[in-house]
C-alpha cells in the first residue's frame, strides 16, 4: 500500500472530490444564510417580554436541538415531500431534492444553535445598559440598535463562527440522503476504486483546512474587538 | 399511527434480537453510555495533561484536541471502517468501529471538560495541598478532581446528549441503531414515512431532552450549595 497523490491531482477521482468539496463549501454558505437570521428571530423571541413569545422560542430550539441532525435529514428528504401538494412535489423532486433538503435542515439546526449564541450575547449586556439609553431619550428600536446590539454582537461573533465550523463539519452528514457533498464524493472514490487513503487524506486536508481558518478568525475577531465589561 | 407503534415497536427497541445483533433503541443507548464510561479514563489524563505546567505536555494535547475538533465525526468514522481494516488486515464491525470513534471523540471532549474544570477551580486548593504534604498526584486525587468532577456532572450529562446524537452515524456505515432500523421501518410499511420518522424524532427528543433536563437541574442544585473555600 503506498500513497498515490497523481489520482489526487487530476482525472475523474480529483474532479469528484473537488466538486464535492464545493458543494460542500456551497451548502454552508446558503445554510448560514437562512440560519443567521432565523436564529437571530429566535434569540429575539428568547429574550422577549412576553411569556407566550418566550416559550415559542424556547420550544423551537428544544424541539430542534434534541434530535440529531442525521434524524432531521431523514425526515426532510424522506417524510416532508409527502406533506408537499402533488405540484410542489414535482417542483421539489426536478429541483436537487439532496441538496434542497439538506439546506433545510442544516439551517434549522444550525439556526438554533445560533439562536442560543445570540441569546447569551444579549444577556451579557447588563439591564442597565438599556436602561441607561432609554432614560437618555433614546426610544426603543435605537437604544436596541445603537446601544444593545453593539455589545451583544461583540460577545456572540466568536461563538456563532465556531457554530460556522460546526456547520461546515456538519454538511458531511449530508452524505445520509445522498448529496454529493465531499464526505459523499470521497466515499464513492473508495468504492470506485478502493483508494481510500487518497480520498480520505483529501477530505480530511479539506475538513481541517476550513474548520481552521474560521477558528483563526474566531481568534482574531477576539483580539480585535474584546468583550468589555461595563 | 398507533397501529404501527403497536406492529413494530419491539423491532423498533431492538432489532433483530434475540434472532439477530441487538440492534435498534437499545444499542444506541448502550454504545452511547459504553463509549462515555470507555473515554472517561483517556479523557482524564488528556484534561491532566492540557492544563499540566509543562509545555512539552500541554501542546501536544492542546493541538490534538484542535485538530480532533476540526474534523467531521463521520470522516473519523470513514477512515476507521474503510481504512484500517486495509492496514490491520482485520474486518471490524459496525458497532465496534462505532464504539471506538466515540470513544476517541469522548476523550476529547471530556479533556476539554476537565481542563476547564480544573482551570476554574482556584488555585488556593492545589497550593494549600500541596502544602500540606500531599503529593502532585495525590493532591490531583483527593482535592482537585473530586470537586472538578462534581462541577463538570452537567457537561458530562450534556456530552452523553451529544454522544447519543452521534451514534446516529453508524446508520451511514449501516449500523443498525434506530435511525436504521426506523429506515428499515420505513421501507416495509412503505407509505407512512411521515409517522415513522416523527416517531424516531420524537424518541430522540424525549430522550435527549430528559437528558439535558437532568443536567440543568444538577447545575442549578450545584450552584445553590455554599461556595467552595476560595
Amino acid at each position: 500500500m503506498f500513497f498515490d497523490p497523481t489520482i489526487l491531482q487530476s482525472g475523474q477521482y480529483h474532479d469528484w472530490l473537488v466538486q464535492g468539496f464545493f458543494l460542500s463549501i456551497q451548502l454552508t454558505v446558503i445554510s448560514f444564510a437562512f440560519a443567521l437570521p432565523f436564529g437571530a428571530l429566535v434569540a429575539v423571541m428568547r429574550t422577549s417580554t412576553s411569556a407566550p413569545m418566550r416559550a415559542a422560542g424556547a420550544t423551537v430550539v428544544e424541539a430542534i436541538r434534541n434530535v440529531p441532525l442525521l434524524a432531521h435529514l431523514l425526515f426532510w428528504y424522506f417524510a416532508f415531500p409527502e406533506l408537499l401538494p402533488e405540484s410542489a412535489r414535482e417542483v421539489l423532486y426536478a429541483n436537487n431534492p439532496e441538496v434542497i433538503c439538506a439546506v433545510i435542515a442544516l439551517s434549522l439546526y444550525a439556526g438554533v444553535h445560533m439562536a442560543e449564541d445570540i441569546r447569551s450575547g444579549i444577556r451579557a449586556v447588563p439591564a442597565t445598559q438599556l436602561e441607561a439609553a432609554r432614560s437618555l431619550g433614546l426610544g426603543r428600536v435605537a437604544a436596541v440598535r445603537l446601544v444593545l446590539l453593539p455589545q451583544a454582537l461583540r460577545a456572540s461573533v466568536p461563538p456563532l463562527l465556531s457554530q460556522t465550523v460546526n456547520l461546515w463539519k456538519d454538511t458531511s452528514v449530508a452524505t445520509v440522503i445522498g448529496a454529493a457533498e465531499l464526505m459523499y464524493q470521497a466515499a464513492r472514490v473508495e468504492t470506485a476504486s478502493f483508494r481510500s487513503l487518497e480520498a480520505f487524506t483529501f477530505a480530511t486536508l479539506a475538513y481541517l483546512t476550513v474548520s481552521l481558518v474560521i477558528s483563526l478568525l474566531a481568534h482574531l475577531f477576539q483580539r480585535r474587538y474584546p468583550v468589555r465589561t461595563a | 399511527m398507533l397501529e404501527l407503534i403497536d406492529t413494530y415497536w419491539l423491532y423498533f427497541l431492538v432489532g433483530q434480537y434475540p434472532e439477530g445483533p441487538l440492534g435498534g433503541l437499545v444499542l444506541t443507548v448502550l454504545l452511547s453510555g459504553a463509549a462515555l464510561v470507555l473515554a472517561m479514563p483517556l479523557g482524564l489524563a488528556l484534561g491532566i495533561a492540557r492544563v499540566s505546567p509543562y509545555r512539552a505536555i500541554s501542546l501536544p494535547v492542546a493541538a490534538l484536541v484542535q485538530v480532533v475538533r476540526a474534523v467531521p465525526l463521520l470522516l473519523v468514522l470513514f477512515w476507521v471502517y474503510f481504512f484500517l481494516p486495509a492496514v490491520t488486515g482485520v474486518k471490524t464491525s459496525q458497532a465496534t468501529t462505532m464504539l471506538m470513534v466515540l470513544v476517541v471523540f469522548d476523550s476529547i471532549y471530556l479533556a476539554e471538560i476537565v481542563a476547564a474544570g480544573m482551570r476554574a477551580l482556584p488555585r488556593g486548593q492545589l497550593e494549600s495541598a500541596r502544602s500540606l504534604g500531599l503529593g502532585y498526584g495525590a493532591a490531583l486525587r483527593h482535592v482537585v478532581l473530586p470537586q472538578t468532577l462534581r462541577h463538570g456532572l452537567p457537561s458530562i450529562v450534556n456530552q452523553l446528549v451529544s454522544t447519543i446524537k452521534a451514534t446516529s452515524l453508524g446508520y451511514i456505515i449501516g449500523l443498525s441503531e434506530v435511525s436504521f432500523i426506523a429506515t428499515q421501518i420505513n421501507t416495509l410499511v412503505f407509505t407512512r414515512a411521515v409517522e415513522v420518522y416523527l416517531i424516531l424524532a420524537l424518541t430522540y427528543f424525549v430522550l435527549c431532552f430528559g437528558l439535558s433536563r437532568l443536567a440543568f437541574l444538577l447545575e442549578r442544585r450545584l450552584q445553590r450549595r455554599p461556595a467552595q473555600a476560595s
